[in-house]
């Protein structure tokens, strides 16, 4: 099963409202993740996301369901700077796992 | 408070601005501007208009002979924040491609419409716009989050066609840096919080790496190395201390460094400024010399990675060798 989550018409042109990404998370992503399905978030038309935005969104799914998270949480249509904030957000949370332990 | 708008309100000069600022008897504000000439900085701008929001419209007024330069004021809006009424009359042309007046945001509902309305005032290429966005998203979070501020994040930004730079200054009168970082990191000073804050993976939410749900301490570090970049100013003010970080020597090809330690950054510093009980962030960006956002990104986000690396690192225990 997928889920896809259309971020324009919740976002806008640009991500940067963390109360948005906050309630996605809370409410679309983590039931999905736990559920062990799929979810797409397709950010056609988005020009950009904030780093506060982005990790507002995935870094507690990624600490959380980490292996499931990463295989379950899937970017389309995503432009370079898009692509850029989220690998560093992905970077950082797999060097946090390790004080975690 | 009396505040002095000189002849040449920059950011190179952030300094002697608030060298001259006098904060004693809170409770009106008196602005004046030199006779002949006045240049503002919106970082200048949005101080005295935090100031007089948090005296109210009644205790604040603009003083003295205010040249006909001093129209900017008019324009920007900060005659409206104060009881002195303008008398300047001009031809009010269109705000587009020139500049973003003084705006007061105070949730994430007026920010996404700043953003979404106001920033294309500024008529910008696409590619530098979202830069542009990036920036005042970051800071006006970082106020709505973190400053407790009643009267929310003062924005103004202006365009310089001659030097093709766009300046954009955010400030707030909440509990300041100091306040914000002591409950996790106990800085001794307001310039060690100001370090603190602009160290990459440091919040003030909390000591764990990778942050918390919400904040991961990386929207001033990222700001800072956009302008470091693009080779321009940042300024950072609250409390007694002041950074400004200087521009990067011209003449030395490629990009500049990005070190995550601030200290190591080429900048000034002020910790017996006028006490300001808030926070004043201000940044120059040349878009002659500023990348695409993705590029940015990935230099700013190699310096991010390493700086959390390096910090774990020193947090391994050592083998015991006797």
């Amino acid at each position: 099963m997928k889920k896809i989550i259309k971020m324009k018409s919740l976002i806008g042109d640009f991500a940067e409202n963390k109360d948005i990404a906050k309630k996605l998370r809370l409410k679309e992503i983590i039931p999905v993740l736990s559920s062990g399905a799929e979810i797409i978030l397709d950010f056609k038309g988005v020009s950009g996301a904030t780093q506060s935005f982005v990790h507002a969104l995935i870094s507690d799914p990624i600490r959380k369901y980490k292996d499931v998270a990463f295989n379950n949480l899937v970017y389309k249509n995503a432009n370079n700077n898009i692509r850029e904030t989220v690998s560093i957000v992905y970077r950082y949370m797999q060097e946090s796992f390790e004080d975690e332990r | 408070m009396k505040i002095f708008l000189s002849n040449h309100g920059n950011l190179r000069n952030f300094r002697s601005f608030i060298k001259s600022l006098d904060l004693s008897n809170p409770s009106t504000l008196e602005i004046t501007t030199h006779d002949k000439w006045v240049t503002v900085h919106p970082a200048n701008l949005v101080l005295a208009a935090s100031l007089a929001l948090k005296v109210g419209r009644e205790n604040s007024k603009i003083v003295g002979k205010v040249p006909e330069t001093g129209r900017y004021l008019d324009r920007m809006g900060l005659y409206k924040l104060t009881s002195t009424h303008s008398e300047f009359n001009y031809h009010k042309k269109e705000e587009a491609g020139r500049f973003v007046p003084i705006k007061v945001i105070k949730d994430a509902k007026d920010q996404s419409l700043f953003i979404s309305d106001m920033v294309p005032l500024l008529h910008l290429s696409e590619s530098n716009t979202t830069v542009v966005k990036y920036i005042i998203g970051e800071l006006v979070r970082n106020v709505l989050e973190h400053a407790y501020a009643k009267n929310g994040a003062i924005v103004a930004a202006q365009y310089f066609k001659k030097t093709n730079r766009v300046s954009i200054a955010i400030c707030d009168t909440g509990i300041g840096i100091w306040k914000s970082m002591h409950e996790n990191w106990h800085p001794k000073t307001d310039l060690e919080a100001i370090n603190l804050a602009l160290t990459p993976g440091i919040t003030g939410t909390t000591r764990r790496e990778g942050g918390t749900s919400e904040n991961a301490g990386a929207g001033l570090f990222f700001i800072k190395s956009i302008a470091k970049i693009s080779r321009n100013y940042f300024v950072i003010y609250s409390g007694k201390a002041e950074y400004t970080l200087l521009k990067h020597n011209k003449r030395i090809k490629g990009y500049p460094r990005l070190y995550s330690d601030p200290t190591r950054d080429p900048h000034n510093f002020a910790k017996d400024a006028a006490s300001f009980e808030g926070t004043l962030v201000s940044v120059d960006i040349s878009l002659d010399e500023t990348p695409e956002l993705n590029d940015l990104l990935s230099r700013i986000g190699e310096v991010y990675d390493k700086a959390i690396r390096e910090r774990k690192k020193n947090k391994y225990k050592e083998p015991k060798f006797i």
